[in-house]
């Protein structure tokens, strides 16, 4: 068969981004650290802000406290009710939104130039002079009851929910960050305060900014939004053991297809196998068409519609993890085929071609992600939270690139180990049932 | 809370503008390009849009075009199963295909330096797909899997399926785009490939190229990829089984125990934006935002969340980019002690007031602000620009009809929305659903 030479043969080039990314860390006069990337081409400014901590600084018996406190920010702040807040917002055609995870709360603004002090005034409000209404926090309490409510019924959220409390047991990762039904109306407006005490603080902040704006402008802009904000907050939590053993965990549910969520023991971000971890996921099931787990459970077999696998290295946990769907009377032997894949990967034997298909695609498509003030600014700040250099962005292909197959061997027998990998299946599977192995 | 302010913000993102850089030719065998420049970073994204889909199936032969989408990445006379993708993916690139009733398009957004590798395998794949009798049933198992994900394990998606093939009295856009099962099981090869031969040519297919490319670039390499196809002779019209008059409400009740929170929705049969003639889309288009567009200011959000209490969540949506009639939607989440028909009623009285009072002076000139501030932001994401491109010229509308939408909208006023408001909320036309759990579980 004739096929195109072009495909294998091409080494990347690895000056990335070709456009020069010029990273400038800016301090404010108030003593606040930003990275900025100037952007002077469209007359807007993309700001993200993070608090590191996130859902997870939840107190004691307040599950579900600092999402419904963040989901409140937005509905009303000093004279603003909220809907006046959000008639300001729009009249300025100024973009807010504000969101949590596990280890963050995340506030993106997109500013126009023309109105950006106005957009900055108000944003403020909401961020260090929130009213929290007894009347909104119910509202939006009513919101997030109802989204627990469905959850209860999502077979994807009950897999999720399984999975967490498996692995993490009462650590605040082993529950949704939603809380319960219970929690969350067991909140009062004085835990929506003390929330936001817990997390909004200046010691935890992660800032960037790119777009149509200074250094100097970009300084005034942090202490006139963020300066009056307290100094500090509540003490970061503990780290989580994980506790996930080798099994099956069937969670009984009346649906055509079952879900899957499957996991072991990942490793950190810092850790020096880190990039070998990150390539073996790569050919193992993160690589989309290309991956084995995705050309054997469904290019072979066409038992799912897709499955992936990904490293969640979190501040407090590292995981490796996957997931998929798949008929209910499929299902058994599309676990037994991951988990097949899983030791096959576990030896450690790749071929060269998986190994440099796997870092052309991971080199390649990183200057790729750099494409919109929007993308950049949200990828300037995930690299503060994990503590990159500022130059990072130049040397993380070379350590992409520098993983052998020697290395590859190494880890993937260091960390793999398809004895130790969980899966909690939602359904109705046959052949299944709960258990230390199947 | 988050997840219901995107439909805002993706509300502002979709309108296309930035008209300077859009440059537009057709190669001498039909193919239709767009060249979309934007020289911050060094990625392209390359899309082949054909103007076929779902709506163009024969009857008893749903999900075939999205079937043969799938088959698409089986091979050709020069490539294997699977090798398009794998090698997009080794050059650090991403592809995929997405279905809908009016298209079917294929895209790969890679670093600007290889476009010309997969323009050549698009365009290979255009006239000389093989499918191999291995794979057709394997990848038929695939759909069917995907459509128990997406669908059937999904009350929410099972609902808007029956209600949409209620909205429908004869057109095919009553038939969802994945296809129904039974109907899906039985699709063969044959049945595949008499798709592609029928649709599947540069004459019926718009190239739309956005990123950091030159007009003079994507010329020479389109003039000698796609430059060399034959096109198709018989490319049939599209001319689709229209509406009858509709005479009668539709309602339905769709019970299921995995509902945990029911709600009720409506669709009301509406036009579509038609080429050269947009301004009664457009007054839908706004009307559509007044009604329900923004969670706190919307005016279904006023009566019913922060007014009366009686809803939780509210929206209101219309997507006027179709060949033929397309429905204008409301739906209400209720509080918790509130039951679908008191819901219901609550809209229907809301709708009410809104026709008698009109529509907010200040309301109407946010909205206009943000018309104006979304050609801004729109800049920073050529590949939803290029998407929007794609979409309108598939669906027979020309670059200007694209370029003048902006304007278009800003040139509707207060009294066209009211016009347009008191044409479409004709029950006659309705399809009205309530989504909930069986009587015997319920808990209201």
């Amino acid at each position: 068969m004739i096929r195109f030479v072009l495909a294998t043969l091409t080494v990347l080039c690895l000056t990335l981004p070709a456009r020069a990314l010029d990273i400038q860390e800016v301090t404010s006069p108030g003593g606040l650290k930003a990275w900025l990337v100037e952007a002077h081409d469209i007359p807007f400014t993309a700001l993200e802000i993070r608090f590191r901590g996130g859902a997870s600084l939840d107190a004691p018996d307040k599950r579900g406290a600092i999402t419904l406190m963040a989901a409140t920010l937005e509905e009303g702040a000093g004279q603003m009710d909220a809907q006046a807040f959000a008639e300001a917002t729009e009249s300025l055609a100024a973009q807010f939104s504000f969101d949590v995870d596990d280890d963050t709360l995340n506030i993106s603004a997109r500013m126009l130039t023309e109105n950006r002090d106005k957009a900055v005034d108000l944003l403020r409000e909401a961020l260090t002079n929130p009213r929290f209404d007894q009347v909104a926090v119910d509202r939006v309490r009513g919101q997030v009851l109802s989204i627990i409510a469905s959850d209860e019924e999502d077979p994807n959220a009950i897999a999720g929910r399984s999975f967490r409390k498996l692995a993490y047991g009462d650590h605040p990762y082993g529950s949704s960050l939603n809380g319960t039904a219970e929690s969350v109306k067991a909140l009062t407006r004085e835990d929506i305060f003390d929330a936001k005490a817990r997390v909004m603080a200046r010691d935890r902040l992660v800032i960037s900014a790119v777009g149509d704006i200074t250094p100097e402008e970009l300084g005034v802009l942090l202490d006139d939004l963020l300066g009056a904000l307290p100094e500090t907050g509540a003490p970061m939590p503990p780290r989580a053991e994980l506790r996930l053993s080798g099994g099956v965990t069937v969670v009984d549910y009346d649906t055509p297809q079952s879900v899957v969520i499957f996991g072991q023991q990942g490793l950190a971000m810092d850790d020096p196998d880190f990039f070998a971890a990150y390539v073996i996921n790569q050919i193992l099931g993160e690589g989309g068409f290309a991956s084995r787990l995705m050309e054997e459970v469904r290019e072979k077999r066409g038992l799912t519609y897709g499955i992936y696998t990904y490293l969640a290295p979190k501040d407090l946990a590292e995981t490796w993890q996957g997931s998929f769907a798949s008929a209910n009377g499929k299902v058994a032997e599309a676990i037994a085929v991951t988990r097949a894949e899983w030791a096959r990967m576990a030896t450690g034997e790749v071929t060269d071609q998986e190994l440099n298909d796997a870092k052309t695609y991971l080199t390649g498509a990183y200057p790729l992600r750099f494409d919109g003030n929007g993308q950049i600014a949200g990828i300037l700040a995930g690299m503060q939270l994990n503590h990159m250099p500022i130059d990072y962005v130049n040397t993380r292909n070379a350590k992409v690139e520098a993983v052998t197959k020697e290395d590859v061997k190494r880890v993937a027998q260091r960390l793999l180990n398809a004895d130790a990998l969980r899966f909690v299946v939602v359904g109705k599977p046959e052949g299944l049932s709960t258990g230390a192995s199947n | 809370m988050r997840a219901f302010f995107a439909a805002a913000v993706a509300w502002l993102a979709a309108w296309p503008v930035w008209a300077e850089n859009v440059t537009h030719f057709t190669l001498d065998n039909g193919l239709e390009a767009v060249v979309i420049e934007d020289h911050r970073a060094p990625v392209v994204v390359h899309m082949v849009w054909y103007k076929a889909g779902s709506a163009d199936e024969r009857r008893g032969k749903s999900g075939i075009a999205h079937y043969l989408e799938h088959l698409m990445f089986k091979g050709t006379d020069s490539m294997a199963a699977g090798e398009l993708s794998k090698t997009v993916s080794a050059n650090g690139g991403s592809d995929n295909a997405f279905t809908s009733y009016d298209y079917t398009a294929y895209y790969q957004r890679i670093a600007a330096d290889r476009l010309e590798l997969v323009m050549k395998m698009e365009a290979d794949r255009m006239r000389h797909l093989q499918i191999s009798p291995d794979d057709w049933q394997t990848e038929r198992d695939v759909i069917l899997e995907e459509r128990a994900q997406r669908t059937d394990s999904d009350p929410g998606a099972l609902f808007g399926e029956q209600r949409n093939a209620a909205q429908y009295l004869n057109h095919p856009y009553g038939t969802p785009v994945i296809g129904w099962r039974q109907e899906m099981e039985a699709l063969t090869r044959d049945d595949a490939l008499e798709w592609y031969r029928r649709y599947y040519a540069p004459n019926n297919a718009v190239l739309v190229v956005a990123g950091d490319v030159t007009p003079d670039q994507v010329k020479a390499l389109a003039q000698s990829y796609y430059g060399p196809l034959e096109p198709s002779a018989d490319i049939p019209p599209r001319a689709r089984p229209q509406e009858p008059p509709q005479l009668a409400e539709r309602r339905l009740v769709f019970p299921d125990p995995r509902v945990a929170q029911p709600y009720v929705a409506r669709s009301y049969l509406a036009p579509e934006r038609d080429p050269g003639d947009q301004k009664q889309a457009a007054a839908l288009t706004i009307l559509a935002e007044v009604l329900g567009g923004n969670p706190q200011t919307s005016v279904l959000a006023r009566k019913l969340v922060y007014g009366s209490g009686t809803a939780i969540y509210v929206s209101a949506f219309y997507d006027g980019m179709a060949i033929d009639d397309t429905t204008f939607g409301l739906a209400a989440i209720p509080a918790a002690d509130v039951s679908l028909e008191e819901a219901e009623a609550a809209i229907d009285t809301a709708l009410a007031e809104f026709l008698r009072e009109g529509i907010d002076q200040a309301q109407f000139e946010r909205i206009r602000t943000q018309i104006r501030a979304s050609e801004i932001y729109a800049q920073d994401n050529t590949q939803a620009l290029a998407r929007r491109y794609g979409e309108a010229l598939a669906s027979g509308f020309s670059v200007a009809d694209v370029q003048s939408w902006p304007d278009v909208l800003m040139s509707v006023t207060e009294d066209e929305v009211m016009q347009a408001a008191r044409t479409v909320f004709d029950r006659r036309q309705a399809v009205t659903g309530y989504l909930t759990r069986p009587a015997e579980e319920a808990t209201q």
